[in-house]
């Protein structure tokens, strides 16, 4: 009976109703260092879907998460693996900026979509773009809110700046982004510290940061994050600290003590931010899985609804690659970290929020915690700031050494 | 002399049915074949010399990113002159070996182990924090697969082929290498150093010349690694790969030369198929070295070959 | 140079289990870096449950220990002497240890806090130096000076050189070096586990932080001399103040520097500083 009733809507050149399917294949680390990141990331993810009872516009979702240990060959083999074997339409994630690096010849390679939904290298989406073909990028370039925070700096009457920064692409860049708007509005970076990747013991840098700086600014991240402060503390150093989006936030924040309490950083979002719609993000979060959602899980869980809202316009329908990534970045949103649109980069356009960590009770919970109050919102900004798109990729990518420092002496 | 024949049937019959396999398993079939070529030249170095290196992903690394420099800072290596690349990739592995054999010959045993692993991490720092060259921690992106003549390597089951090709080369290389007098002198030494040294064999030179070898073939796996994945970064370096390699030689069956094949089909398959499948694949890749080293001394082709070692 | 030196406590703490392990058992213990981050983790789950770090620090390092007791007389013991076995046979530990400890603990960085008796800094000449570093190497200090009696004054300690220096006259004389080396093997699981609680302070705890301290370990080791704790002892200094000044002077050198000197000691003494062979 259910044959025929086939055989007639074939005939008839009906399809069935919609039981389209949508693939996507998630890459994060599972495994290793990062495997808690990786973790907050999929569960971002994953938390949204279920809102959605796995279901969107119409599309049901299978939801296929891969382990790539924060190696970028490992990152390639399960993307080649998603992509082929399991036919996956899109790509998401990838933590570290090698890794996006890697994936994205694969996604051009097999014509498949690669949402970056974290790695931050400034490059992807800017002077590397037209490579690249299938990727788009959900998240932030490592220097877009580090920008901002240069001018805040400004604002604020700092004027002598010495950086402390893990010394890799990604604290790199994060630098590069601080020190070019820092110095534009009259401030100057007067030191460059660069403590390898992975460093926990800064016995050998603290004592030679300048004594006469304003502010020293860090970018560090993990464990590193963790330690810098107690260090500096411990050292009897009293010159303030700003730091870089990952210095401060919630992937570290629970795990810190009074010594970060007054300590300023930027980024697009932060758990503290005292809207309905993070509200609600970060209670669900909290109740589901324990912990305060950090920028991990709210990036993949916004990534998941742009995901959401292009589908909704196909009415489920997966539109393609090519189709899917100019509406994609056609999409103007308001999401846990507040509204998001795209730049003609497929890069975002977003709030970048400074934030200070203040103790106090949030959202409803009883207990007084340590939270990233924010203290200052810069709206719609870009990877490029106040700068012309064409002058920006013409200067080189944010590095060790560039900008120069001119003022270190 | 049976197991090669063995060897080549089972490859053959890989090979033909390869192009009706979907496209992830070619990919880690031309992954465990490059594997293997590493394994082989740990062999060389375990099996036949008795020297257990800690430090042959350097060699790996070396000639991935050789490779990577000369395509992407000078659009080398990317037509015929591919072959070229292989060549001095080969070569640099071998100088590479031979600059650190200086130091690691001298050793034996533990020792040869300590000064092996350091020697890897210092290429492991090398490749990390020499940015500039290296890429540093980002790596180097390989921009796509040579093309030579309208073959193009991009397509995976070509690619394929061609490491396919290339394993046969080495698994021959090195057979007619351990079969000769050279060879079977290094069992020699493997065996009773002391002896050969009162029969007046140099030694110190046979080692020195079988780790410059393993050097070139690790070199050799270093450059098809890095087309195969597109990309070479410090990762490939580390610590955990050398430690693989001597995982799949003793797993396979050391001093076989196909044992390393076979190690390697193994390690791959766990790592990059059953990682997929479950997320406690880590308890059974440790389970598998914590097994094969209590139970099979001999390696899996120590069951075959009834125990003889 | 202070923290040099406190670095360098930290390492001795790490190094001495795993020298002496060597040193007794020629065992090289893949797993050691494991150990290390287990007692941090068994450590913060007392704190967890009582609140009590100073009981933390004896429950973790005999609970970690006693881990180890198993591993060697289950597993080890059975090799006889291959080093290359070893390797492979801890370094598979390794992995199944690391990936249980993601799974009991999960993945998220945790610290160990001090007592706060410990957290603060007197301040000595112009110079903020922090207690606990201070109680660092006391600690280290104290444990080096005892191990050392023990080696040299007790008839336990007899026993360990004589196993040490010839295992079969050892036997011959009576001594049960099955048992000599069980015990050595307890003690260095012992020490990397109090290593981990402690550096759990300074360092963090969390996955992968087995193999990151595992290299190190094995420089200072092969540095000093393996089997010798005095080699332990200056290998640890040395370590710790090159990578000081090292980190210092030459930032871009900084992993670089720390296994080139390695390579060097290794190729013109292959048993270190103060190893005897």
């Amino acid at each position: 009976m259910k044959h025929l009733a086939w055989l007639v809507m074939g005939a008839l050149g009906v399809s069935p109703a919609a039981a389209q399917e949508l693939k996507i294949g998630f890459l994060a680390p599972m495994t290793g260092i990062f495997a808690q990141i990786g973790k907050d990331m999929e569960n971002g993810f994953q938390m949204y879907l279920d809102e959605q009872k796995g279901n969107l516009a119409g599309a049901k979702v299978t939801f296929i998460v891969e382990d790539e240990e924060g190696k970028p060959p490992v990152g390639v083999r399960k993307a080649e693996k998603l992509a082929r074997q399991d036919n996956v339409q899109l790509l998401v994630g990838g933590l570290l900026a090698s890794t996006g690096y890697a994936i994205a010849p694969v996604s051009n390679r097999l014509k498949t979509v690669y949402v970056l939904s974290i790695a931050a290298a400034d490059d992807l989406t800017q002077r590397d773009l037209k490579e690249y073909p299938y990727i788009v990028r959900t998240s932030w370039t490592s220097s877009q809110p580090h920008h901002p925070l240069g001018k805040w700096a400004c604002d604020n009457k700092y004027r002598r700046v010495v950086t402390v920064a893990a010394d890799y692409a990604f604290g790199h860049e994060v630098v590069g982004g601080f020190q070019k708007a820092f110095e534009d509005c009259g401030g100057r970076v007067v030191q460059k510290v660069w403590p390898p990747l992975g460093t926990k013991d800064f016995g050998p840098y603290i004592p030679t940061i300048k004594k006469d700086a304003d502010a020293i600014f860090t970018v560090m991240v993990g464990p590193m994050a963790l330690q810098f402060p107690k260090q500096v503390q411990e050292a009897g150093v009293k010159t303030p600290l700003i730091g870089g989006g990952t210095s401060y936030d919630e992937f570290v924040l629970p795990s810190m003590g009074d010594e970060v309490l007054g300590h300023v950083s930027a980024l697009q979002y932060s758990a503290a931010l005292d809207t309905p719609r993070n509200r609600e993000f970060v209670r669900k979060y909290r109740e589901k899985y324990g912990k305060v959602p950090s920028y991990y899980s709210e990036s993949n869980y916004t990534t998941a609804q742009m995901i959401h809202e292009v589908m909704k316009q196909t009415k489920g329908k997966w539109p393609g690659p090519e189709k899917f990534i100019a509406m994609i970045t056609q999409l103007k949103l308001d999401t846990p970290r507040g509204p998001v649109r795209f730049d003609d980069m497929r890069n975002p356009i977003q709030n970048i929020y400074i934030k200070k960590v203040e103790k106090k009770k949030m959202h409803g919970y009883e207990k007084d915690e340590l939270w990233n109050t924010v203290i200052h919102t810069y709206p719609n900004v870009s990877q490029f700031w106040t700068y012309k798109k064409e002058e920006f990729l013409k200067q080189p990518v944010y590095s060790r050494d560039f900008p120069p420092c001119k003022f270190c002496n | 002399m049976r197991t090669t024949w063995i060897l080549l049937a089972v490859l053959a019959i890989v090979a033909a049915a390869a192009p009706f396999a979907g496209p992830f398993v070619i990919l880690l079939l031309a992954h465990v074949l490059v594997l293997g070529i590493m394994a082989m030249s740990v062999d060389l170095l375990l099996g036949y010399t008795g020297l257990p290196s800690l430090g042959q992903a350097a060699y790996l690394g070396v000639g991935a990113y050789f490779t990577a420099i000369l395509a992407t800072k000078f659009g080398f290596g990317l037509g015929w002159d591919f072959l070229l690349v292989i060549v001095m990739g080969m070569a640099a592995g071998a100088a590479t070996a031979a600059f650190f054999g200086l130091f690691a010959i001298r050793a034996s045993g533990v020792y040869f182990l300590m000064i092996t692993l350091a020697l890897g991490m210092c290429v492991w720092g090398l490749a990390y924090r020499w940015n500039s060259l290296t890429g540093g921690d980002n790596g180097i992106n390989m921009r796509g697969r040579p093309v030579l003549s309208g073959i193009r390597l991009a397509d995976d089951l070509t690619f394929f082929y061609v490491v396919l090709g290339f394993f046969l080369a080495s698994f021959f290389a090195l057979r007619l290498l351990v079969s000769s007098p050279f060879g079977k002198s290094l069992v020699g030494i493997r065996e009773r150093e002391l002896r050969m040294r009162i029969l007046g064999y140099n030694t110190w030179l046979h080692k020195y010349i079988a780790f410059v070898i393993a050097g070139a073939f690790g070199g050799l796996a270093g450059v098809l690694w890095a087309h195969l994945n597109g990309i070479v970064s410090p990762v490939d370096v580390l610590l955990p790969a050398s430690v693989d390699a001597l995982l799949m030689v003793v797993l396979g069956g050391p001093g076989t030369l196909v044992g390393g094949l076979i190690g390697a089909s193994v390690v791959v398959f766990l790592r990059d198929y059953l990682a997929t499948l479950v997320p406690w694949w880590q308890y059974v890749l440790g389970a598998v070295y914590v097994l094969t080293i209590l139970y099979l001394p001999a390696g899996i082709m120590g069951l075959f070959k009834g125990g003889r070692t | 140079m202070f923290n040099g030196v406190s670095y360098g406590a930290l390492l001795f703490l790490l190094a001495s289990g795993l020298t002496l392990i060597f040193g007794v058992m020629r065992i090289v213990n893949l797993s050691h870096g494991a150990y290390f981050l287990l007692g941090g983790y068994v450590a913060i789950t007392v704190i967890r449950a009582t609140g009590s770090w100073v009981l933390a620090l004896p429950i973790a390092a005999l609970v970690i220990a006693a881990l180890g007791l198993l591993v060697e007389r289950i597993f080890l013991r059975p090799l006889g002497f291959d080093p290359l076995r070893q390797v492979l046979l801890t370094v598979g530990f390794a992995f199944l240890f690391q990936q249980a400890a993601l799974d009991i603990w999960g993945g998220d960085n945790l610290i160990i806090n001090p007592p706060s008796a410990l957290s603060a800094s007197i301040a000595v000449g112009g110079l903020h130096l922090p207690i606990y570093r201070i109680f660092m190497i006391g600690l280290a200090v104290a444990i080096g000076l005892s191990l050392w009696f023990a080696m040299e004054r007790t008839r336990i300690g007899a026993m360990v050189r004589a196993t040490v220096d010839d295992a079969e006259m050892a036997r011959g004389v009576g001594i049960d070096t099955s048992k000599v080396s069980m015990m050595i093997f307890a003690l260095g699981a012992f020490l990397a586990a109090l290593g981990g609680v402690i550096g759990g302070a300074f360092l963090g705890i969390y996955p992968g932080l087995d193999f990151e301290v595992l290299p190190i370990a094995f420089a200072v080791v092969i540095i000093g001399g393996m089997g010798s704790l005095a080699g332990a002892a200056v290998g640890s200094l040395l370590v710790g103040l090159a990578d000081n000044f090292g980190k210092a002077l030459f930032p871009e050198l900084a992993y670089f520097s720390l296994y080139a000197p390695m390579v060097l000691i290794l190729a013109m003494k292959p048993t270190g500083l103060l190893g005897r062979e």
